[in-house]
């Protein structure tokens, strides 16, 4: 654990990306291959299970120390992290290593051996006091930066500052191996082991697992500069639907379905992989799963019920039926076809899937537009046709690893917004913690309540951020924990992509990827939007 | 962290009090003096040079004789001033006073007051770990410590300077290839610093102009100090690769940082205890050094005044009275002007 608790130091206090690769080269060099394996994917975000609840983590620790409650609040409040709390206040208490007494000396546990051993063990165990006796063991061993490291493994989530692109780069430069080709292995990686740490570094030309997906192209957004030369025979225009990007794999007589985050999502559509069965061997599909019902795209959160389930019920596979959008082809008879152009591309796949056309397979339909005006018309026409906006594309560009400018752009609609009431504050975490910078926003009842109705982040600039807090400190009306209760008087337009009716929230809708776009200091608090503007958008077009 | 929303604040007039807070300062009435007033006064004594306790304007001025060439480089030379030793007894009015010293910067106090025989002890700010630029926290018994909360919560939790200090070492050679920009605060830390890194190393540090002056004093005052040299006196090509320099927090990302090509940038502060805070300063590193005292000092120093009553300052004041008067202290705020001097963290 020290090896790799000196790296996430030297990668969390450089901004520089040559330091950063420096000590990722460091890293790579000295470690065993089975920790290297860990530590790819924790920098790269591929393993984010959670073992505790951070909730569960405070109780154990209460537990055992017997801490006073308020006094945890108070001290979470200033960090904004459990993880970095518990670190700290067991530091305090002299029950974390000191480091300055004999570095190296006590043994130190290997960060496969914290993964694979001690912590599904701790996983295990179900009795609350022992499992708070055993967390406390663990945390003993430790310095209060590893108890932080350990605690984020445990809980899931862990963000390490460094880019993916530069772990790449220092694995390929270590290795001495092209960056295309340890990021196409990196692809689908989830595993952990040595083996698997192995062949991603391997000099020989490997036979790819059958199962593993292709690096996603992604589309940049489109700009009004990239409209200047506008060529109607250059670009392929196509929906860009709300639903999950992802590659449908038909290798070794067996189907994998993918998502762009890189799950393997296939016992979530077993439906949809059944249909593919059909698809010749050695084929490879890059589309958008939805969910279709009465040929009407539904919304995300329909969506949202399928994932996150060992098994889906027959119920669900009825209520919520996906389909597939086919958008492009890059594996045809087990040959990687994604040096060739888009309209070959196309063409391969048109053929591949006009056997298979159905209500729940589907080809992207192209569009056309003869000047940048219709691109904008489509746009606006994009919710009608249950699209979020529009993708703009190379018809001669070859199918690229990961986000490179020039070849495709996605063009998406202008969010829905509502005009809603600050009503709670909370202490942001990390960066932002010491300020508050969680708020939850809400509308007007139709007996003239403020319900709440969306959480926001971001939108803020940092000095609006500071106006904010120090105006929140000052009118607090009431502390819970964390979250502070406002008085009503700030106004705030709410941007958000997509919205649903929900029973599960009091005020009866819910909103996707809420966020802040601007502060309208020129309104008063009763003259934000109420609830019923908000059903309106639910049909449809505001 | 001024000018919070007081709960509570005592500012009563009763013959049990022989400190109180006023729109001035902490006024002691049988003595007619005023404790590190924030506006002018006949008689003010001074815990300590930093800006918020040291203000100009007074008519005449008591403090420890340590703390006298700072004082007068703060707030001019011409005023009235009396400075007494430590420990040194002295009446005004019907009170006697003494300074001790306060462990926080060179020539820091507590200020003590006996009248009637009850003993009242003001901290000023003050720490309890080593540091071999200023004298060390006497614990004084007093009947009622009147103290400061800068840091008071169990988050905070301090390693000695010489740890820290070994860490500011080894970051500052971790990369010779740049220079390395220190900020700290420039009176107390900077020279702190200068001290402990005197057991790692004899190489030259630069500094900033406004801690250039205010080392001289601790230089002067027989504080032995690593060497240094203004940044202003290299000539205009050198590049300072592989230099340590200590500038004030109020010079990071101002146009005198352009002097330094590509620099690797730390913070030196208690605050930098917390991930978000130095991340959110846009420091780089953060090393956690601080001049107040942790929680665990300031419960402790409570506990070995013997005092039953206790008054806070300034700090994380609700905090600390909450969690003493759940220890069975009585405890009171006193809502002053002090600021946290290493940079609030919000
Ligand atoms: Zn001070
Ligand atoms: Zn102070």
């Amino acid at each position: 654990m020290k090896a790799f608790t000196k790296l996430y130091d030297e990668l969390d206090s450089t901004t520089s990306t040559n330091e950063k690769i420096t000590a990722l080269k460091k890293y790579f060099t000295n470690a065993p291959a089975d920790d290297a394996m860990w530590a790819v994917l924790i920098l790269t975000s591929r393993i984010s299970k959670r073992v505790l609840t951070s909730r569960s983590l405070r109780e154990s620790f209460l537990r055992i120390t017997k801490y006073s409650n308020w006094l945890y609040e108070e001290s979470y409040s200033q960090v904004g992290d459990t993880a970095e709390t518990l670190s700290l206040l067991l530091q305090s208490l002299d029950l974390a290593r000191h480091e300055s007494i004999a570095p190296g000396e006590t043994s130190d546990k290997s960060l496969s051996n914290w993964l694979e051993v001690d912590i599904p063990e701790l996983a295990k165990i179900k009795d609350e006091d022992q499992r708070a006796e055993k967390l406390l063991s663990f945390w003993k061993e430790l310095t209060p930066l590893e108890i932080f490291i350990l605690n984020k493994l445990m809980t899931g989530g862990f963000r390490v500052g460094v880019s993916e692109k530069s772990v790449v780069r220092a694995l390929s430069e270590v290795f001495n191996l092209e960056t295309d080709q340890v990021s196409h292995r990196l692809t689908g990686a989830t595993d952990p082991g040595a083996e698997n740490f192995k062949r991603l570094i391997s000099k020989e030309k490997l036979e790819s697992l059958p199962s593993q997906p292709y690096p996603f192209c992604l589309a940049y957004a489109w700009s009004e500069r990239t409209e200047k030369d506008w060529d109607s025979q250059r670009w392929c225009i196509e929906w860009k639907y709300d639903g999950i990007r992802s590659q449908i794999i038909r290798r070794a007589g067996a189907i994998w379905i993918w998502s762009r985050g890189e799950d393997d999502i296939s016992v979530s559509f077993p439906d949809i992989a059944e249909l593919f069965a059909a698809l010749p061997d050695g084929t490879v599909l890059d589309g958008e799963i939805v969910i279709i019902k009465d040929d009407q795209i539904q919304s995300f959160q329909e969506l949202q019920k399928r994932l996150g389930r060992k098994k889906v019920s027959a119920l669900t596979l009825k209520n919520t039926p996906a389909a597939f959008i086919a958008y492009d082809c890059l594996e045809t008879g087990h040959e990687d076809i994604r040096q060739i152009s888009l309209r070959e591309r196309k063409q391969i796949l048109e053929k591949l899937m006009t056997p298979l056309l159905s209500k729940k397979i589907r080809l992207s339909p192209t569009l056309n537009a003869e000047n940048p005006e219709q691109v904008e018309d489509l746009r606006a026409l994009s919710r009608e046709k249950q699209a979020e906006g529009v993708m703009i594309k190379d018809w001669s560009s070859s199918y690229p690893v990961g986000r490179k400018t020039g070849y495709w752009w996605k063009n998406k609609v202008d969010p829905l917004t509502l005009d809603a009431v600050l009503l709670y504050a909370q202490a942001g975490t990390g960066r932002r913690a010491n300020l508050y910078t969680d708020y939850t926003f809400a509308l007007w009842s139709e007996n003239k309540e403020l319900i709440p109705f969306a959480k926001a982040y971001s939108g803020l600039d940092q000095d609006e951020i500071n106006q904010l807090d120090y105006w929140i400190r000052r009118h607090t009306k009431e502390k819970f924990g964390p979250v502070r209760s406002l008085e009503p008087f700030h106004v705030f337009e709410i941007g958000f992509e997509g919205i649903a009716a929900s029973n599960r929230h009091k005020s009866g809708i819910a909103v996707r990827f809420p966020r802040i776009l601007r502060w309208r200091k020129d309104k008063k608090f009763d003259e934000a939007d109420h609830l019923t503007t908000a059903f309106k958008l639910l049909d449809g077009t505001p | 962290m001024k000018a919070r929303a007081w709960h509570k604040i005592w500012n009563i007039k009763t013959v049990n009090n022989l400190v109180r807070a006023t729109s001035e300062g902490l006024y002691c009435e049988p003595g007619n003096f005023f404790i590190d007033p924030w506006k002018p006064v006949q008689t003010a004594l001074i815990t300590h040079a930093h800006s918020d306790h040291a203000h100009a304007g007074s008519a005449q001025y008591f403090c420890a004789e340590k703390c006298l060439p700072l004082l007068k480089h703060r707030i001019g030379h011409e005023n009235k001033y009396h400075a007494l030793k430590y420990g040194e007894k002295f009446k005004i009015g019907d009170t006697v006073i003494s300074f001790h010293p306060a462990g926080h910067i060179l020539g820091s106090s507590q200020v003590r007051i006996e009248y009637k025989g009850k003993v009242w002890v003001v901290s000023g700010d003050f720490k309890r770990g080593e540091d071999p630029s200023c004298d060390e926290f006497e614990v004084v018994h007093c009947d009622v410590f009147i103290s400061e909360a800068t840091f008071a919560l169990p988050i905070y939790r301090w390693e000695s300077g010489e740890v820290t200090a070994k860490k500011i070492f080894d970051w500052w050679q971790s990369d010779l290839e740049r220079p390395s920009l220190l900020f700290c605060y420039a009176l107390g830390k900077s020279q702190r610093v200068l001290a402990e890194l005197k057991k790692f190393t004899d190489k030259k540090v630069y500094l900033h102009g406004a801690v250039e002056n205010l080392t001289e004093i601790y230089r002067k005052n027989g504080i032995d100090l690593i060497d240094t040299a203004p940044v202003a006196s290299m000539e205009k090509g050198y590049s300072f690769k592989g230099d340590l320099i200590i500038a004030p927090p109020s010079a990071h990302r101002s146009t005198w940082m352009k002097r330094f090509k590509d620099p690797q940038t730390a913070f030196a502060s208690g605050w930098m205890q917390v991930r978000g805070v130095r991340r959110r300063k846009g420091y780089e590193k953060g090393f956690v050094l601080s001049d107040h005292a942790d929680w665990i000092e300031l419960n402790r120093t409570i506990e070995q005044t013997g005092a039953k009553t206790v008054y806070l300052t300034h700090g994380k004041t609700d905090v600390l009275e909450r969690y003493l008067t759940e220890k069975g202290y009585e405890v009171r705020l006193f809502k002053t002007e002090y600021e946290d001097q290493e940079e609030a963290s919000s």
